[in-house]
């Protein structure tokens, strides 16, 4: 029998919040174990920091290296870290001893494997938004994010025929790391309203506490000085036979069409939930994100005992709100396991807390101005909805009307969401879909029923497995006594 | 079409990592994904869908949206934004659902 790996502390996601996890948990002197899916650590935000090709460090920018100061203590805390691991099951029931926690399932280049964790963090930050759009499946479009894990990981930078397409920072951050790195896209599509400013300003207190404030106008006005940029787009496509060939928009009545090669979209990021919710933590839809969200409090703490959440994936707040509520998670569960006392979680964990309500200052502000219009979240007609099980947004419409009341029984129907993503392409478009038509809101809708194993495995993967002695029995007949 | 920054383009001329897409010679940069080796080649798509059998690409690089899925060295449905090339690998189109292997 292979041994089962052991730890107090297990953290899934290396990005801001799970670096920063470890390496509090373990300096706390916590046996820690970080499993990343990626070869490197960094998250998507600080993707390939470690190791980027792009080594001009006024290319991706000060804020992207601020990554590096994670990674250093992190490799001296002490916490064991093993990158290119996916986790695909979290279950509290299975242990033969309920006091050695979760049992945890994983793969290692194609191998799986078990653990067992006395508490898990899961820090598996963000994914971006889908962006349903006609022709958004054709070759040649993908993500703003995509392209910057392009850039960063390997160094590549689309051509002059790009177009970025949609709303929020990200769009002009890539277009202004593109432009340091001496390309300039053809243009920005902007979809956010016009009438949003209006909207956003009463938040604008906030805003301008913002530590983002001075480098977020900096970075805009120079990629206005140097990109064309297109204002109030009310309708975007993606145009092509089998690949990407044009996009064609409409801004102020006018609709117009360019000739491209690559398209980026972009309108927000949503947290990667799928591993929260299969494990059961609860979930509310956030209003103003318009995104599902765990149910986590201020340690990170969620209704499932001994698993907390920290970063992105407990809700959208940034790289430097991660990186703390990190800590914060951190020194939490060092309480919790009888490290530190709660006077000193209180003590050690102020700083961080400090940090946290400076890094969120402002987001309401960002979060109004820049909340994805309803044509580009719920669309119609043939557009594809569920680009695994290629599902159109009339199918989903029409199956509503037949009377199906929410994403679970679309399934059956549909099929909608039961492909390779496993619905985080589809999720909250479904959900909003349906709330549209039934003229109710998402929450009483609901979400898909997310289950382990929460990425695609194969049955020899998991037939691989080390046995148990107890399970070897449930399976073998024994030979009958003479 | 996505291009190398020059400082890039030069670590594949120097330690070029060669391997074969479609049958075809390619070489990339050591620490490249696959999916990033076949964007910088040109191939914008990768595979077939298996639903409607229509071409698509890399989406989301990132491991969660599963549109880069190809065959790597005989074996199909591989992410190819998760996995490293390595030299001589054998990466070819995924042409629908994958079959089920002996």
């Amino acid at each position: 029998m292979i041994e089962i790996t052991q730890c107090d502390l297990l953290i899934v996601g290396a990005g801001p919040a799970g670096l920063a996890a470890a390496t509090t948990a373990a300096q706390l002197g916590i046996e820690t174990l970080l499993l990343d899916e990626q070869q490197a650590p960094g998250g998507q935000i600080y993707r390939s920091i470690t190791e980027t090709p792009v080594q001009n460090r006024a290319i991706l920018g000060e804020d992207y290296w601020h990554g590096a100061s994670l990674v250093e203590p992190f490799k001296q805390s002490g916490a064991h870290y093993q990158p290119g691991a996916t986790v695909w099951a979290i279950a509290n029931h299975t242990a033969p001893d309920a006091a050695e926690g979760f049992e945890v399932g994983y793969s290692v280049a194609g191998q799986a494997r078990m653990l067992r964790a006395k508490h898990i963090l899961l820090a598996t930050g963000a994914q971006e938004r889908p962006f349903p759009i006609p022709g958004w499946t054709l070759p040649g479009v993908m993500t703003a994010g995509a392209a910057q894990i392009l850039l960063k990981s390997s160094g590549m930078v689309a051509g002059q025929r790009t177009v970025l397409a949609g709303c929020g920072p990200l769009l002009y951050l890539v277009a202004w790391q593109y432009l340091n790195a001496g390309i300039a896209v053809e243009a920005i599509l902007d979809t956010t309203p016009s009438g949003r400013l209006t909207k956003a300003l009463p938040h604008a207190w906030g805003f301008l506490r913002s530590p983002y404030l001075a480098k977020g106008l900096k970075l805009l006005r120079e990629v206005k000085s140097r990109v064309r940029i297109i204002k109030g787009v009310t309708a975007l496509e993606a145009l092509g036979e089998g690949k990407l060939e044009k996009v064609r928009y409409t801004a102020g009545g006018k609709t117009e069409t360019l000739a491209i090669d690559q398209l980026l979209l972009h309108q927000g990021v949503i947290p990667n939930i799928n591993l929260a919710q299969a494990a059961g933590v609860e979930q509310r839809w956030n209003k103003l994100l318009l995104c599902w969200e765990p149910i986590v409090d201020a340690w990170g703490n969620t209704n499932v005992e001994r698993l907390g959440i920290a970063g992105d994936g407990g809700g959208i707040a940034g790289a430097l709100a991660a990186e703390n509520s990190g800590r914060i998670a951190a020194y939490d569960v060092a309480m919790q396991l009888g490290v530190i006392a709660l006077g000193q979680r209180d003590a050690q964990s102020a700083p961080a807390r400090a940090q946290l309500e400076r890094a969120i200052r402002g987001r309401e502000f960002f979060d109004t101005l820049y909340q994805a219009p309803d044509q580009f979240r719920m669309p119609t007609g043939d557009t594809v909805v569920c680009r695994c099980e290629e599902i159109t947004a009339s199918q989903v419409r029409e199956t509503v009307k037949l009377g199906c009341p929410g994403p679970n029984q679309m399934k059956s129907f549909l099929r909608c969401g039961m492909g390779p993503c496993q619905g985080r392409f589809c999720s909250v478009t479904v959900t909003e879909m349906i709330a549209q038509e039934r003229g109710v809101s998402p929450e009483e809708v609901g979400h898909y029923r997310l289950r382990f194993p929460t990425k695609p495995l194969t049955l020899g993967e998991l037939a691989a497995l080390p046995q148990t002695d107890d399970s070897r029995k449930a399976v073998i007949r024994m030979k009958k006594p003479v | 079409m996505f291009n190398r920054l020059p400082e890039t383009q030069q670590a594949v001329t120097k330690r070029p990592i060669a391997l074969t897409i479609n049958g075809l010679d390619v070489q990339c940069r050591e620490g490249d994904s696959v999916a990033a080796a076949l964007i910088a080649a040109g191939f914008n798509e990768c595979r077939d869908t298996a639903v409607k059998e229509v071409p698509r690409g890399p989406f989301c690089m990132m491991g969660v949206c599963y549109d880069c899925l190809v065959m790597i060295d005989g074996q199909p449905n591989q992410q190819a934004c998760m996995t490293r090339v390595r030299a001589g690998m054998k990466i070819e189109r995924q042409l629908g659902a994958r079959e089920v292997q002996p």
